[in-house]
């Protein structure tokens, strides 16, 4: 199958349309939780609590004996969040920063799934086969129930985001000053929190414990990228997150042997690549842009400006000189003397030069219109 | 001259993992007064303002603004944090920053209008940042962002301002500035307290100091107060500077 068929099939084909419609809808809302956890500088929490779920997977297993995938992810859903606020405990109540209580957590938890796993597999019954896909998802089990799930609590998560949006907003740019205006930080602190966790254990099945976290963070990286403001930058990271989900499901649809979590984080990663060069206000290739006119530019004015030193010395300001006179030192080339008269600012007679009255002017005021463009 | 008294702090005890930070302080503040709080670094000049502000939450001791306890009385009271608490590179600009002053009188939920719009603007005029109301933060200088967190605070419209350290690493104008608001503040009957660094400009700019190391040294009038031996008592070596009297 090529692309092309994928995209004329996913209309049609039910198990195509479930799977591109489920990960496009994780994608969407891990993206806009993603961006408050990138800018609460918890990029790690994401990856801590995708792996303290995993023992979660294995009780609920052992527990009800079966492999529903909503008693599965509840069970999920209860150790992620016990993680979480137990990293926040450590973090509140010892000496430990928060990068060694993520990652203690994380190890721990995880250790504890995997022996729970690994024990859940010598079990001498043929029910438990398959448990472990939850640690790199398969996409391919999605059913249409998994997808209404995911849309209700994306629906409830815009929902949240919209009616608390200020409070968000304000938590994540200064929470002491938030404190002082009345607002129980608390209360919008685990609001955030909770709905990343749900986010994530919702992903579980389809990208798995260990490249969760990679949703949450590459969506949001790759929008911070393009705007300066908060709520595109939200929106940009559910766009990007929900296309990374589609393109992701399309490639691994259209090859063997292709498992489609990883595929999207991929695909969630040439966003953050290509964002990270090609960002108008952000991107290393118009940064180097700007340095190397900003040089180009810097050269022309210091041609100029020894232009206007001798023409100063003149009554006449268009009072012709040699060439020779200039020399790189000045930033003088071929090139700079033509791109001056290209803007009008000099005139070339033959071997000579001349100042034109705008060129004059515009050398005199070099230095004050640089003041005047920075304030 | 009887002075009521703005802000009254009882036997107020701070402690970071069992190492007092504040040892039982006891403040009244007089309403009206322009006040630095001075002392060394670790001296508790930050925590002091901090758990006024119920930031942090102090072992013992309590604080009641206007003879209220805090939680009552929060919308007479408004921050500047120090600008290096937070990320400047946050996606937002400059008039946003401002608005999150009017965020505690609307409350829960409640978005911001036209009417907290212009507040904004009419406080970015004051501190003369209207010019970058759309200025990405972080493409401010740190002066500028200082008058930014200003503004934001004059917003919020309030009896009593709190600053942590609104001088840092601003340029003479920015301070100049700062300084002229603060006295303007002063003039319209608000109390001001300042957490200061610059010992030399206390007797110009202020009115009225708190010495701070640990334990409350002395508070007072400048004029009274401001001399080599609270100085020596604060810092701990002979502190000789000039007092412009």
């Amino acid at each position: 199958m090529d692309l092309k068929e994928y995209f004329s099939l996913v209309f049609n084909d039910y198990t195509l349309r479930t799977i591109t419609l489920g990960t496009a809808i994780l994608g969407a809302v891990t993206g806009m939780l993603g961006s408050f956890a990138v800018l609460r500088k918890q990029s790690l929490l994401g990856d801590a609590i995708s792996h303290a779920a995993l023992p979660g997977i294995a009780i609920a297993f052992l527990i009800t004996g079966t492999k529903d995938t909503n008693i599965l992810l509840l069970g999920a859903l209860v150790s992620g969040l016990i993680g979480t606020f137990w990293i926040r405990g450590i973090v509140k109540k010892t000496h430990l920063k928060s990068d060694t209580a993520l990652g203690l957590i994380l190890s721990l938890f995880f250790g504890f799934g995997m022996l729970l796993l690994t024990f859940i597999q010598k079990q001498p019954n043929a029910n438990q086969a398959g448990l472990d896909k939850y640690l790199f998802g398969q996409a391919a089990t999605l059913v249409e129930s998994d997808v209404w799930l995911m849309a209700i609590v994306t629906g409830l998560c815009v929902f949240v985001l919209l009616l608390f949006w200020k409070e968000f907003k304000i938590l994540l740019f200064d929470a002491d000053y938030t404190k002082t205006l009345g607002f129980n930080t608390k209360t919008i602190d685990v609001l955030i929190t909770s709905f990343i966790v749900l986010a994530i254990v919702l992903g579980l099945q389809t990208v798995g414990v260990v490249l969760m976290s990679a949703m949450l963070l590459a969506p949001a990286a790759a929008a911070r990228q393009w705007t300066n403001s908060l709520s595109k930058m939200v929106f940009l990271a559910a766009i990007f997150g929900a296309f990374s989900g589609v393109f992701g499901t399309a490639v691994s649809a259209t090859q063997n042997n292709l498992s489609t979590g990883p595929v999207i984080v991929l695909v969630a990663s040439v966003f953050v690549v290509f964002s990270f060069i090609f960002s108008p206000s952000r991107g290393l290739l118009f940064k180097q842009i700007r340095f190397i006119k900003n040089r180009r530019d810097l050269e022309l004015h210091k041609t100029l400006a020894f232009m206007h030193q001798i023409a100063e010395t003149h009554q006449d300001i268009s009072h012709p000189h040699t060439v020779k006179i200039l020399n790189n030192f000045q930033g003088y080339t071929k090139g700079t003397l033509k791109k001056l008269v290209d803007k009008g600012f000099v005139k070339i007679q033959s071997n000579m030069w001349s100042l034109t009255e705008q060129g004059y002017k515009t050398a005199a005021n070099l230095y004050n219109q640089q003041t005047d463009s920075n304030e | 001259m009887e002075q009521k008294v703005a802000i009254k702090i009882d036997d107020l005890t701070v402690a970071y993992n069992y190492k007092p930070v504040l040892w039982d302080i006891d403040l009244e503040i007089p309403e009206g007064v322009l006040m630095a709080i001075v002392g060394p670094n670790g001296a508790g000049k930050s925590t002091l303002i901090k758990s006024i502000l119920g930031i942090l939450n102090p072992i013992a001791g309590s604080v009641s603004i206007y003879d209220k306890p805090y939680k009552k009385q929060r919308q007479l009271v408004a921050y500047v944090p120090q600008k290096g608490s937070v990320d400047w590179d946050f996606p937002t600009t400059a008039l946003d920053v401002v608005m999150m002053g009017t965020y505690g009188s609307l409350g829960w939920i409640k978005r911001p209008g036209q009417k907290q719009k212009k507040a904004a603007l009419e406080a970015l005029e004051k501190v003369g940042m209207l010019p970058f109301k759309n200025r990405q933060i972080s493409q401010l200088s740190g002066g500028q962002q200082q008058r930014i967190f200003l503004a934001r605070a004059l917003v919020q419209n309030a009896s009593i301002y709190f600053m942590d350290e609104p001088f840092q690493g601003v340029d003479a104008t920015t301070e100049i500035a700062i300084i002229n608001i603060l006295k303007e503040l002063r003039k319209a009957g608000k109390t001001v307290i300042v957490v200061h660094h610059d010992l030399q400009t206390v007797p110009e700019y202020f009115d009225w100091v708190t010495f701070l190391n640990v334990k409350k040294i002395a508070t007072g009038p400048v004029k009274d107060i401001f001399n080599d031996d609270n100085l020596t008592k604060t810092y701990g070596i002979n502190y000789k500077v000039s007092i412009q009297e």
